[in-house]
């Protein structure tokens, strides 16, 4: 590695030559302010495209200041961080982007949460000097993700994730000069456009432009009514970040967020790691039943079987590439799986109809909110799952109420449908899922006991990872990707039939659902990520249970309701289909017209 | 799956114009002005139609299309009218004939009248500022205009049309 030696706030620093001044500066713990820019480390994947001037810096030998972000470290290099000079030119930068900026703060969705307002306030901004135009345009709003343009200060970030991180291709700027927006094509309705609703673009958006679509006041609606038994459910994920909004972040916080679901008022409080280990028997079945016939010689089976759980990825093949819609598994995903049950066996042993029962979820995912309203999840009118929070809108009601989160005691979930194994724990990390089925798949499938439950070689946050895993003889190629991407990659090679894998799982966010667009916001910082990894795997390990088929409640509820594991019930509540949702060209008659 | 309608002749025309270009991407815009040559505008169908043959989000060609004021998404009328706000024109009164013309055709800058004769746009020095103001109607060169000229303008490609 060539290093090159500058002076940083008269420190010496040796540095990779090529790095920027921002990274430069942090790794002496010198902060530099930035807004637009961003780097997920380990994932190739930043945004800096030099635009808010926030990182400005002075450089001994330059006239004028040099934004640190796109300026290259360079041997003998002078900088100086925080100059008078520099805080004035920081601070008129943003009194210009304040100029054009709505100053509703107190009903923003970002209230507290947002760089721009936290940046104005360590700047000591008390009034904007500069009194211009101020763009304005329509709202936008998806069952998953509210786009309010006029928040928007054009840092570029979600047009990285949706493009480069995600290759979604759906968020652009359009249109030049002031009245640029990051918009859709054609400015239609995200809804209407080729977004998985994944909320990559939530995740780094700096301030209230974007934000999830709020549901907490569906949830307070319910809870207060009499008439209803409100259960929920939280995702593996969700443990693993909620604590950071409460100063416990590095911790699996899964009692005391069970203790705080119970305050809120919640009649059951259940688990979708329940619903994951019943996601393993009916995929990990599915993916046995494919690799026997197509070890029998059967050349027609789909394989690889990819993984079905994540709905920004469901989304993603049926609108990128139907022709690969049959490799999916179709067994639902965790959240679905655990209201079809919830919906069916538990709303039947409280002896009340479906209808009475609310099956509420607390996901890291922004995506999940489309899935619930998908039609094909309801019964008659009434969803599987009804309403879906993600863990952001979790902490806002556990502030609402006033809960002392951290003072609060480790409870724990109700039986039955609480009761899970490390490998429904795991399923919140990328490679999760597979090392969760491969667990389960190598016992039903050779007959013997694993001599270690933990794959290390599925684990790991490299974009594309693979491994071999042997079942008694049979090389089981395994391949995971994470991120829209990396998938897409390996998704291509499924549709052009050279995929060397058996099974391929995806996560459509970066490390997982850890890293989904309803997580407390990762804004490209990857040591986050690493350390909720850490945390689920921790408490996989420090289960008595690993494994998805010794679930005992799991075991139960096939032996009194489900039968067999992708028998007839299981089929009709636990498996789904796709949908191609592809554009095509059609040709037809069409007249020329206006398109204005 | 979500239908885009066009006709297959246009269909035809349109990926022609791609694999000329290698449908290469990084050849984009020049794709975008040989498309634009021939069908006059680039409305939506033909910009979604081009994102899928160079395998590109339609986003991006859609950020292109706005970004440059060239590209447009409104069919130009027949007789394009171009008035030139170059500095040198700007000054000797170019803002006054465009006033004219809108107030004549009816329309805005970057409309088209509804008998789709002409449309109107304003442009950066066409390079004649000898002449300024300066206005052109599809090729030809109107020079040393006063808003009086504007009509006779006008009526002279009418009577051009009628003529035809």
């Amino acid at each position: 590695m060539e290093t090159v030696k500058l002076t940083i706030d008269g420190r010496h620093v040796e540095v990779e030559k090529g790095m920027n001044l921002v990274e430069a500066a942090a790794s002496i713990g010198v902060k530099i302010p930035t807004l637009c820019y961003m780097n997920l480390h380990g994932l190739g994947y930043g945004n800096g495209p030099g635009a808010c001037r926030i990182c400005v810096v002075e450089v001994e030998g330059r006239k004028t200041l040099a934004p640190a972000c796109k300026t290259s470290c360079t041997e003998g290099m002078v900088v100086r961080t925080h100059t008078p000079r520099v805080v004035n030119a920081r601070r008129t930068v943003m009194e210009l982007i304040l100029s054009n900026h709505p100053k509703d703060c107190l009903v923003c969705p970002k209230n507290g949460h947002c760089e721009l307002q936290e940046l104005a306030c360590s700047l000591g901004i008390r009034e904007v000097k500069y009194d211009g135009e101020v763009t304005s345009f329509p709202k936008d709003m998806s069952l998953s993700i509210v786009r309010d343009m006029d928040k928007c200060i054009m840092c570029r970030r979600c047009e990285s994730a949706c493009n480069e991180l995600q290759t979604v291709g759906v968020l652009s700027a359009a249109g030049r000069g002031f009245h640029a927006v990051m918009g859709t094509p054609f400015g239609e309705s995200l809804q209407d456009t080729g977004c998985v609703n994944c909320g990559q673009c939530v995740a780094v958006c700096p301030t209230g432009a974007l934000s999830e679509n709020s549901n907490m006041a569906d949830v307070l609606r319910v809870l207060a009514d009499p008439a209803k038994k409100v259960v929920v459910q939280t995702a593996p994920a969700v443990r693993a970040a909620l604590g950071e909004e409460f100063g416990l972040g590095g911790q699996s916080v899964t009692g005391r967020m069970t203790a705080a679901l119970r305050r809120l008022g919640f009649d059951y409080v259940f688990d979708t790691d329940f619903a994951a280990d019943l996601t393993i028997m009916e995929e990990g079945t599915e993916l046995l039943g494919r690799l026997k016939a197509y070890l029998d010689g059967d050349r027609s089976v789909k394989l690889p079987l990819m993984t079905s759980c994540c709905p920004g990825w469901v989304s993603f093949v049926e609108k990128n590439f139907p022709e690969a819609e049959d490799y999916l598994s179709t067994a639902k995903s965790p959240q679905q799986m655990f209201g079809a049950v919830a919906k069916s066996y538990f709303a039947s042993k409280l002896g009340i109809d479906r209808c009475d029962l609310v099956v509420v979820s607390v996901m890291p995912c922004v995506a999940k909110k489309s899935e619930a309203a998908r039609s094909e999840f309801s019964h008659d009118g009434d969803p599987d799952v009804n309403i879906v929070l993600t863990t952001r809108e979790l902490a806002q009601l556990i502030r609402q109420f006033n809960i002392d989160f951290t003072s609060l005691p480790e409870e724990n979930f109700d039986m039955p449908l609480g009761v899970s194994t490390g490998a429904g724990v795991i399923f919140g990390v990328t490679g999760g899922v597979i090392e969760a089925a491969v667990r389960t798949a190598y016992e039903v499938y050779t007959g013997r006991k694993l001599d270690r439950i933990d794959f290390t070689e599925l684990r790991g946050t490299d974009g594309i990872r693979s491994a071999t895993v042997d079942f008694n003889g049979v090389p089981i190629n395994i391949g995971i990707a994470h991120t829209l991407g990396n998938a897409r990659k390996l998704v291509k090679e499924v549709v052009a039939g050279t995929s060397p894998y058996h099974a391929i799982e995806v996560m459509a966010c970066p490390g997982g659902c850890i890293g989904g667009g309803g997580q407390p916001y990762h804004r490209g910082d990857a040591s986050l990520l690493a350390m909720r990894a850490t945390a689920l795997y921790g408490e996989d390990a420090d289960k008595n249970l690993r494994k998805s088929h010794e679930n005992p409640y799991v075991q139960q509820l096939y032996d009194e309701f489900l039968g067999e594991p992708c028998g007839h019930l299981a089929h009709e509540l636990l498996h789904t289909s796709y949908y191609d949702r592809k554009p095509v060209v059609e040709e037809c008659i069409y007249s020329i017209k206006n398109n204005g | 799956m979500e239908k885009i309608c066009m006709p297959p002749k246009r269909i035809e025309e349109i990926r022609a114009i791609c694999r000329e270009h290698g449908n290469d991407a990084g050849e984009l815009i020049n794709i975008l002005h040989a498309v634009q040559n021939k069908l006059g505008y680039l409305p939506r169908e033909v910009q979604e139609l081009i994102a899928m043959e160079l395998g590109i989000p339609v986003s991006k060609v859609y950020g292109v299309v706005t970004f440059y004021s060239f590209f447009t998404m409104t069919p130009k009328g027949k007789y394009p009218v171009s008035v030139c706000m170059g500095t040198a024109c700007y000054v000797r009164g170019g803002e006054k004939v465009l006033e004219e013309f809108k107030r004549q055709l009816g329309i805005d800058v970057g409309g088209t009248t509804p008998d789709g004769l002409f449309s109107l746009d304003s442009l950066r020095c066409v390079g004649a500022c000898g002449l300024a103001p300066v206005v052109m109607v599809g090729q030809k060169v109107f020079g040393r205009l006063a808003p009086a000229d504007v009509k006779g303008i006008i009526d002279e490609f009418v009577a051009l049309e009628r003529g035809a």
